[in-house]
């Protein structure tokens, strides 16, 4: 046995901290809530490229602001000359709308402007957006708890639906603090992270189910201790080269990938841990023995 | 779990050599299998535009359509009625309690009912008749909305396709969604604009009379040219449904641009009898509540054909034009979500992503190869395995490749060594305490199976989910993570295992099982 490291002392500790990490990301969902993007707040985005580099983000602004869209929001994005405004209005009622204000930014700026993105999401559309992305991940999480209940038994089911929770909520609670902003592509990085935490999860149940087959007389405790360090580096392996594709992406894969990377790497370093330090916990709090296995014959 | 029979090994390589084969087949065009791998809107540039049509105003309209009947069958049965009114989407008026009775089983009539029409398809009538107290109220029924709506859509996505078809735009995609929405995808144009002009007009092409009467039978509309204010009669001589065709030109005389029109045989009878009737006065052509001209009858107009000017660039006429051949639409369409990405941004998008592809690649292949040598070796051939198959069958599916799709891609390179690690971790506990070589191999492999399945289906429902509720780009990401999870397995359990079966048979002096 290479049982080298003793994960279970830090339990408690681990546990508080997750804990906390969870009240404070609530509290600031609750309070701060979340940056939504234009898919989920309506409104137009539009990137941009001017073609005089010394055009400043304020002359975008100042020029911006005489338009009257609502609340706009201009900010460099990637390569210089380049950036995205957000605003509150959308386009949908004048259909001249875009073309319009593309002569008038580039009037006021006094240099071409080449319009290389809009999107335009209309109140309607927005929320329902919002409604289906919330009802992909709960739909997710249940699909999770079902497949994991079929496998394991009840106490396994709620320790990884635990540690997803805890993964989805940090994951928010972070974006909602640094105010990144959330849209479709997050969602997709949230379900994501959902599956991939599960993943880490399961590889630590199976072997800690195997594990209590294995050593009748260990405490919960030691065989979850046991089986996190058998499982140890595969798990630091995976989550190295899954980091290693996420990273190339944040840092090559341009402006668009950025919020989803983002994404992806945070979950992935949170369900790494979650699923040592709060899915196991959860069974040594369940006091799960071989009994609790042998009790019905789904093995 | 290391024997292979030959049929299993040739048919596990045949396999590979398919897809790779499918694979190839996006670098060149070739005309004997024409399959690709699709780009998304957000990787070769377009639109994506989704519409909306109101049929609030066609209720209303339909619902006046109704009166004057409904009036002569109350007349022609001899039942009283009064206080007729009309609102947005009811018809009320006052009937004797006595003959309410008569009247319900008129307006329910199976057989040759003209004004309530029997939706056989739902066996439910298309209006519903209520009564309170002294009074009558008609209504759409929640049926004959949804028959409304559903007629609506189908109209409005067979006027908006000849719309596009005629602008010439390459591959386009027109496709209901739900009951109200039409979704339309314009791979690669350069000028969306235009087409959002084209799309979002109802088109509702009228010739009527300007008269001097100020009254019930008349409006008061803007002449667009030069804001003139116009009482312009309600009763229409011609619809845009009498035109035959309609074209851009060049005034002979003044070189202006002007649209010619050619009516239908009804239309030119109808035409010619009003332009005789009314030499001198004005006609005012009306297009979705504004006039655009309104010229002097200066003569009977009898051959059916006449022109529009209403001093228009030659693109204007051009697409006044368009919009008159296409017809109108039933309802008016709104746009409720729009995404255009530039043809030069997608480009970007597509090199970023796939440098990023390869980058992450050859760091993960170097990293499997220092931390695994002969092994990671092996799994790095597997994960190229896997990735060829996945553009393959990617290929073989035509689907769509979107820059989240990419993404997706990525992450199953990332992901998917874990099926590797998880099986050589395995193995290396094995050797711990397991003599044979072989027999350690052959434990770890199927120990690790149990494993390797939950943690994939796992994976495999958030990509399930992710495809049945994303939407576009989102899509995409969903289709690749999904095969790609199929892909790995396969190449974790068949290919990365046949290759570390024959390193391992052959090595009897266990130079290589040093994990």
């Amino acid at each position: 046995m290479n049982n080298k490291i003793n994960f279970s002392r830090f339990f408690t500790i681990a546990n508080i901290f997750s804990l906390l990490a969870v009240i404070i990301s609530i509290l600031f969902l609750f309070f701060k809530g979340l940056n939504y993007g234009v898919d989920f707040k309506g409104g137009t985005l539009l990137e941009i490229r001017v073609e005089n580099k010394n055009i400043k983000i304020q002359d975008l602004r100042t020029s911006l602001n005489i338009l009257e869209l609502g609340d706009v929001n201009v900010k460099q994005f990637g390569e210089e000359g380049d950036f995205l405004i957000k605003f509150e209005k959308n386009a949908n009622k004048n259909k001249k709308f875009i073309t319009d204000l593309k002569n008038n930014i580039s009037k006021k700026i006094n240099s071409a402007v080449n319009f290389r993105r809009v999107e335009t999401v209309g109140p309607k559309v927005s929320s329902e957006l919002l409604k289906q992305g919330v009802t992909a991940i709960i739909l997710a999480l249940s699909a999770m708890l079902f497949y994991i209940w079929i496998r394991f038994e009840w106490q396994f089911s709620l320790g990884a639906i635990v540690a997803l929770l805890h993964d989805v909520i940090i994951t928010l609670g972070i974006f909602s603090i640094l105010s990144f902003e959330v849209n479709l592509s997050i969602v997709a990085a949230v379900l994501t992270i959902v599956g991939y935490s599960m993943n880490d999860t399961v590889v630590i149940f199976d072997r800690i189910r195997e594990n209590l087959l294995k050593y009748s007389k260990l405490k919960t405790n030691e065989i979850t201790d046991v089986s996190v360090n058998e499982t140890l580096s595969r798990t630091v392996i995976t989550s190295l080269t899954t980091l290693l594709a996420l990273f190339s992406i944040f840092i090559l894969g341009g402006e668009i990938l950025k919020g989803f990377s983002f994404a992806m790497i945070l979950g992935v370093i949170i369900g790494t841990y979650s699923s040592i330090y709060v899915a196991s916990p959860v069974l040594n709090f369940f006091k799960v023995t071989q009994k609790t296995l042998l009790k019905d014959e789904n093995i | 779990m290391l024997s292979f029979t030959k049929i299993k090994v040739l048919s596990i390589y045949l396999i590979l050599i398919l897809t790779i084969f499918f694979a190839s087949l996006n670098l060149k065009n070739n005309n004997l299998i024409d399959k690709k791998v699709n780009l998304g809107l957000d990787l070769q540039g377009g639109s994506y535009i989704l519409l909306e049509i109101d049929t609030k105003p066609l209720v209303n309209q339909k619902l006046q359509s109704k009166i004057i009947p409904i009036k002569k069958l109350l007349s022609k049965n001899e039942i009283n009625f009064k206080d007729f009114t009309i609102s947005l989407d009811k018809i009320a008026f006052a009937i004797n309690k006595n003959d309410q009775k008569k009247f319900k089983n008129l307006f329910f009539k199976k057989q040759e009912n003209t004004i309530n029409n029997f939706i056989s398809e739902y066996n439910k009538f298309e209006l519903d008749l209520e009564f309170i107290e002294n009074k009558a109220f008609i209504q759409f029924s929640s049926f004959g909305l949804v028959s409304l709506n559903n007629t609506a859509l189908k109209q409005s996505i067979e006027i908006i396709r000849r719309r596009i078809d005629d602008v010439g735009t390459k591959e386009p995609t027109i496709l209901q969604r739900g009951d109200r929405r039409i979704v339309v995808e314009l791979p690669g144009i350069d000028n969306p604009e235009r087409i959002k002009e084209l799309l979002g007009k109802t088109a509702q092409l009228t010739f009527r009379l300007v008269t001097k009467e100020d009254g019930f039978g008349s409006e008061k509309l803007i002449l667009s040219e030069n804001d003139e204010e116009l009482m312009v009669s309600k009763r229409v001589v011609i619809s845009g449904d009498n035109l035959a065709d309609a074209q851009p030109q060049y005034d002979s005389q003044s070189n202006q641009p002007l649209v010619r029109f050619n009516l239908d045989r009804i239309g030119a009878q109808k035409f010619g009898r009003v332009t005789t009737d009314n030499v001198g006065r004005r006609l005012a052509i009306v297009l979705d509540n504004s006039v655009i001209s309104a010229p002097n009858i200066r003569e009977a107009i009898t051959a059916g054909t006449g022109t529009i000017s209403g001093g228009f660039s030659f693109q204007e006429a051009t697409d006044l034009a368009l919009l008159l051949r296409s017809g109108a639409l039933p309802a008016p369409i709104n746009i409720v979500e729009e995404r255009t990405v530039g043809p030069d941004l997608g480009k970007d998008s597509i090199d970023a992503g796939i440098f990023s592809l390869m980058v992450g690649f050859i760091l993960i292949i170097i990293f499997m190869f220092v931390k695994y040598r002969i092994f990671g070796l092996v799994s790095n051939i597997s994960l190229i395995a896997n990735l060829f198959m996945l553009i393959g069958i990617l290929t073989i599916l035509e689907a769509t490749l979107t820059l989240p799709g990419i993404a997706g891609i990525i992450l199953t390179v990332g992901m998917a060594v874990d099926s590797n690690v998880l099986i050589y971790e395995r193995i290396r506990e094995e050797l711990k305490t397991e003599k044979s070589i072989i027999h350690a191999f052959d434990i770890g492999y199927n120990k690790a199976k149990i494993t390797v399945i939950d943690a994939n289906v796992t994976t495999l429902i958030a990509a399930a989910i992710l495809f049945i509720f994303g939407s576009g780009p989102v899509k995409g990401f969903a289709v690749t993570l999904g095969i790609g999870i199929i892909t790995t397995l396969f190449s974790a359990y068949f290919i990365a295992r046949h290759l570390t079966s024959v390193i391992v048979l052959n090595d009897k002096k266990g130079k290589y099982f040093k994990l």
